[in-house]
């Protein structure tokens, strides 16, 4: 469920990193707990994000949640897909439905993360 | 902080949890918000049948020679039009003319009122009723003897028909009958909350478990789903019908809320009526009114709104309709303001974002 090369935050990110370059997104968690997601507000490319700061908010029929980012750094692409298939999060929310990739500024951040094993911990599975 | 051990629930807390529903703390009352998903039930009942535990509602009931003059007294509509067997919605109100509830009266017998209140202001609603009874009649807070169940969707007949004798068909709609279910007694009501054609029931709460699963069989072949308050709430907003706490309150009157149908001023004295009368010799200020969002963007319930950057109202209650698939919502808005077509903004995340005044309701059923 939760892939081993990922980084999760308490706030149900994700954050996969390869070398300066990270893709971000929501847990399947935290898609579960939304239920059906009707609406995403991403930042556009080229602005900085940082961490524990909120950089977008996903809406489903009855709440809004807000994301905070996981890392900090610049955005390099957001998934326009989303804007016009936002149920995409509910069916692949680790996968096809990422949000945002950063070029990370301070690549350290990731060590203050959780790793799958502590993640699935703090969510009691 | 944990407050649910301090939280009530229906007979059919158990059965929810089993059902996987995610539950939630709706004003004190421990209650599924979704099964599957709200957007799934909420089209179950536009195109088929969803059945609903709405069990934490509220019954009052009046008896007596001036059961009568009591609900008429309290009441904003005039409640000797009601003929036995047939229900109507209508407002209480404070002195000062604001809501104390929104309320559906039934007339059981001459001498017999039937009321269903709001879950959370049942013990408030209780009290205000026993309070204004300087006549000859008396007054139950009867919630613990009722479970209700709302069987709503165009297949609602067909599928409550298959458990009882009644003849549902000759129910007509805002009427009811006292009937059985199944082998037990019960209420069967044509009301609803969804806009949608549908029955709601009212049982000994000792049978809601079996009813609920024999519902659910009954209801099988026509596709029926197990529906929570998320549903209820896209589906009765669609409809514009109003929610306590949201379009109407204790600050707010029938006129603002777009109720002024429900009040009778020709019917003799009730509470709220001079209240109301001043009012409308002077004009109401704001207006209750529907809107869709223009702007990428999702208005919900008390946020802002501005015109021309100035703070002019406020929403509430707002979201994506299912049936529609547009961000909608109800407002308050100034009179001067509140007119078709109007353009305004709703502050979303410190971002004013357009939106337009439309006609209401969002949704309306076709007559069948």
């Amino acid at each position: 469920m939760y892939p081993e090369n990922f980084r999760y935050t308490k706030e149900h990110e994700w954050v996969d990193a390869k070398g300066d370059e990270a893709t971000i997104g929501i847990t399947s968690h935290a898609q579960e707990e939304l239920g059906d997601i009707v609406y995403v507000d991403l930042p556009k490319a080229g602005i900085t994000v940082e961490q524990g700061k909120t950089f977008g908010s996903v809406e489903s029929v009855k709440a809004v949640s807000d994301i905070y980012a996981p890392v900090s750094g610049e955005v390099l692409a957001i998934n326009e897909t989303l804007s016009e298939a936002p149920e995409s999060l509910n069916a692949d929310p680790h996968g096809a439905a990422w949000l945002i990739k950063v070029k990370l500024s301070n690549p350290s951040e990731l060590a203050g993360l959780l790793d799958a094993a502590g993640y699935k911990a703090f969510l009691g599975e | 902080m944990d407050h649910s051990a301090a939280l009530k629930s229906t007979p059919l807390v158990g059965v929810h949890r089993r059902a996987g529903a995610k539950m939630v703390d709706f004003g004190g009352w421990d209650m599924p918000v979704q099964y599957t998903g709200i957007l799934d039930e909420h089209h179950a009942v536009r195109r088929a049948v969803g059945l609903f535990d709405v069990s934490h509602m509220g019954e009052i009931e009046v008896r007596g020679l001036e059961a009568f003059q009591l609900v008429n007294y309290i009441a904003t509509t005039d409640v000797s039009k009601v003929k036995i067997g047939q229900a109507q919605y209508a407002g209480m109100l404070y002195e000062h003319g604001g809501f104390v509830d929104d309320i559906l009266i039934h007339k059981v017998a001459d001498d017999h009122y039937f009321l269903c209140v709001n879950a959370s202001n049942q013990d408030k609603d209780f009290e205000h009723i026993a309070a204004s009874n300087k006549f000859n009649c008396t007054v139950e807070n009867a919630g613990p003897r009722y479970s209700q169940l709302a069987i709503q969707g165009p297949k609602g007949l067909a599928t409550l028909q298959k458990l009882t004798t009644n003849d549902l068909s000759a129910i007509r709609y805002y009427h009811f009958a006292d009937g059985e279910v199944s082998g037990t007694p019960a209420r069967i009501a044509r009301t609803g909350y969804t806009g949608e054609d549908g029955f709601e029931i009212y049982i000994d709460p000792s049978q809601a478990e079996r009813l609920w699963l024999e519902i659910m069989q009954a209801g099988e072949e026509f596709g029926i789903k197990q529906c929570g308050l998320g549903a209820r709430n896209t589906l009765r907003l669609e409809a514009k019908m109003a929610l306590y706490g949201h379009e109407i309150g204790p600050s707010i009157t029938p006129a603002e809320a777009g109720l002024a149908r429900i009040v009778s001023f020709d019917k003799g004295d009730f509470i709220g009526r001079e209240a109301l009368l001043k009012q409308q010799a002077e004009g109401i200020k704001r207006k209750l009114m529907g809107f869709e969002m223009r702007g990428r963007g999702i208005g919900r319930d008390g946020y802002e709104i501005t015109i021309d950057g100035t703070p002019a109202g406020f929403v509430t209650s707002g979201g994506p309709s299912p049936t529609l698939n547009k961000n909608i919502g109800l407002c308050y808005l100034p009179i001067e303001k509140a007119a078709i077509g109007q353009t305004f903004q709703v502050i979303i995340r410190n971002q004013p974002v357009d939106a337009e005044v439309v006609p209401t309701p969002f949704y309306k059923r076709a007559k069948s």
